[in-house]
């Protein structure tokens, strides 16, 4: 009995083992580390060669599409129904055209967004969110130029990658059980979600943190201001909150914490990295396109797009970034698109509404692009 | 310096391992040795640069001094003296220092005739040591990456390097390491007052023997490990937490570059519930 037990507690530690170390994602050197800090602070990306080329190769940006002779009819003449790119040309609009479908819905083409019988035609939703998300594609490279996207710039290929849903999308978390009678009282932790890297913290926090513009400006920062108390801190829950936040922003851009913080005192400025300023702009900038361009669309999405409170897919640090600290390698991908780094002229344009299902489409059906 | 009366027997030649007889002689109570030599030039050494970069540096006060070592684009090359060169050869000297005492302790060992337990504890806090700053620097390609030589500064890195990985505490080697130094200062709270409980009994009453000191902890746990086998399980605790904190910085970066979070990800997806 007592060498059953002893040979089948050995033959478990061996197959824990195994798995252990086939499947856990254990590296090797060579490496590629980069200092970020003062030698010797410890501040630094920790990253194998393999591992850089491997991240590298996967956020390659797409090559633009070959420019066309500037001049032509505006692309508002010739087509009806543009309401944000009516002051192309009509050839550099159907170029915009060609690349979006490249970017966002290659396998499905141009049905994905329009009625071919009708271009258009607004009947399809996807239509209507394109065209929302033309309008914050210019809110981004114009309002956030100078605080977060710089020269680089976004497209639709940024977030998208080729899929008509991007890949890093967030809906608020319910937790797990709260469907059933008994909603288990975990306080919304410990569960290894992987928002929050498989840790114990709390996982709601895109919804705490992201959703808002009028989130105030204390809501992440925990630490005391003075050395010793002067009234009520704030509970540990939220300093757990903050913890949970600073590692999905960790993994959402492919670093750790010491990329922006030094974290002998993670709350000073004076001694962070310029990359906590970019950051902090960044979260700013997630709030107001959530706020501003996404929740608006929540009659806009059929509901098998919503999640599963019913709210509007949603943009967090991974959607643009995918696990990069510069997205696409840092590649100036609106230098060849400045149509999409045009200030917005009417950024609560209506997203416009489907057609009449009864009515047929009055207009004559518009070119194919 | 006065010689205890028993100590002259133990004052015996031979058991070098180098220098034969030139170094074979003791100091007062201090037994000399080539290696004694050695320890001795290299603390020497090693301690005055230690001031000379003090003096570089922008402060005396104690706490905040700091030697740095190389910025990471020297790789395992050598730095200039005065950016992490000198860091450099502080930590060539340490290493210097401490195996020089290693060894002095072994040749102790020799002319005793007892074992090498002591020598071999000592190796295994050298070997966390050199974890710290050669193996795991080498590993990742930059002398860089080993820890700065102050009071302040090396906490800072312990701190900043912990960040690294996003929470440290998930480190399962960490968590290794952490429980024996908890068991051992456990074990060694329990057998010192076990000690002193046997030898202060009662006033009138005699010393007690280890009989009772056995029988006190069959009584609360049903078991005593006895006499010696209490010093084995001490040094094991002990050796252990030092071992288990070397391994779980070395594969900190050289063998896993994620949060350590992450890495109980293969326990969250094994077949049996993914």
């Amino acid at each position: 009995m007592r060498t059953l037990l002893v040979v089948a507690g050995a033959v478990v530690a061996l197959f824990l083992t195994i798995a252990m170390l086939g499947t856990a994602g254990w590296t090797r050197p060579p490496m590629a580390g980069q200092q970020i800090g003062y030698r010797g602070t410890g501040m630094d990306l920790i990253r194998t060669r393999a591992g850089n080329e491997a991240l590298a190769e996967a956020n390659q940006a797409p090559a633009p599409a070959d420019p066309v002779e500037e001049g032509g009819e505006k692309a508002s003449a010739v087509y009806q129904n543009v309401k944000v790119l009516g002051d192309l040309s009509a050839d550099n609009f159907n170029r915009l055209m060609v690349s979006m479908t490249e970017w966002v819905s290659p396998e499905q083409g141009c049905t994905y967004c329009h009625n071919t019988e009708n271009m258009a035609d607004d009947s399809l939703y996807q239509k209507r969110v394109a065209r929302r998300m033309l309008q914050m594609t210019q809110h981004i490279n114009s309002t956030w130029k100078e605080k977060h996207v710089h020269e680089a710039g976004v497209t639709c290929y940024t977030c998208h990658r080729g899929n008509p849903v991007p890949a890093n999308i967030w809906f608020e978390n319910p937790g797990p059980n709260a469907k059933s009678g008994f909603i288990a009282r975990n306080n919304g932790q410990n569960v290894a979600t992987p928002e929050v890297g498989l840790t114990s913290l709390p996982y709601g926090v895109y919804a705490a943190f992201y959703a808002h513009k009028n989130t105030p400006d204390d809501a992440i920062r925990v630490n005391a201001q003075s050395a010793l108390p002067e009234s009520k801190g704030k509970p540990i829950q939220d300093a757990e909150k903050t913890f949970a936040l600073m590692i999905s922003m960790s993994q959402s851009l492919g670093v750790n914490c010491t990329f922006c913080h030094n974290t002998r005192s993670v709350a000073q400025w004076g001694e962070s990295t310029p990359n906590r300023v970019t950051a902090w702009h960044g979260i700013r900038m997630v709030r107001d396109l959530n706020e501003d361009y996404l929740s608006p669309l929540a009659g806009t999405f059929p509901p098998n797009r919503l999640g599963p409170q019913g709210d509007v897919p949603k943009v967090n640090c991974a959607t643009c970034h995918n696990g990069a600290n510069k997205p696409l390698n840092g590649a100036h991908v609106v230098d060849a698109y400045p149509e999409l780094a045009k200030p917005v002229a009417s950024a609560d344009m209506p997203a416009g509404t489907p057609a009449q299902p009864a009515t047929p489409p009055a207009a004559p059906p518009a070119p194919k692009p | 310096m006065a010689m205890l009366s028993f100590e002259r027997k133990y004052r015996v030649r031979g058991g070098t391992l180098m220098g034969g007889d030139l170094f074979d002689f003791w100091v007062g109570p201090f037994f000399v040795g080539f290696f004694g030599v050695t320890t001795l030039f290299f603390s020497v050494l090693g301690t005055a640069l230690i001031v000379y970069g003090a003096a570089l540096g922008p402060t005396w006060n104690i706490w905040q001094i700091n030697i740095a070592p190389p910025d990471i684009k020297y790789g395992l090359a050598l730095a200039p003296l005065k950016e992490g060169g000198l860091w450099q050869i502080i930590t060539f000297c340490a290493v210097g220092s401490f195996v020089s005492w290693a060894l002095r302790e072994v040749e102790i060992c020799r002319k005793l005739g007892i074992g090498y337990h002591v020598p071999f504890a000592f190796g295994v806090a050298i070997f966390a040591y050199v974890t710290l700053v050669v193996i795991r620097p080498f590993l990742m390609g930059a002398w860089g990456y080993g820890f700065p030589y102050g009071i302040l500064s090396h906490l800072d890195w312990v701190s900043n390097t912990g960040y690294q990985y996003l929470h440290f505490h998930y480190n399962p080697a960490h968590m290794l390491a952490v429980s024996f130094f908890f068991t051992t200062t456990l074990a060694l709270s329990l057998h010192g007052s076990l000690i002193l409980s046997a030898t202060n009994p009662g006033k009138g009453e005699k010393v007690k023997t280890p009989e009772h000191e056995d029988t006190f902890f069959r009584d609360t746990i049903g078991y005593s490990i006895g006499t010696l086998g209490i010093h084995r399980l001490g040094l094991f605790l002990a050796l252990s937490a030092g071992f288990w904190s070397a391994v779980c910085i070395v594969i900190s970066g050289p063998f896993w570059t994620q949060g350590w979070p992450q890495w109980w990800g293969w326990w969250l997806n094994l077949p049996v519930w993914r």
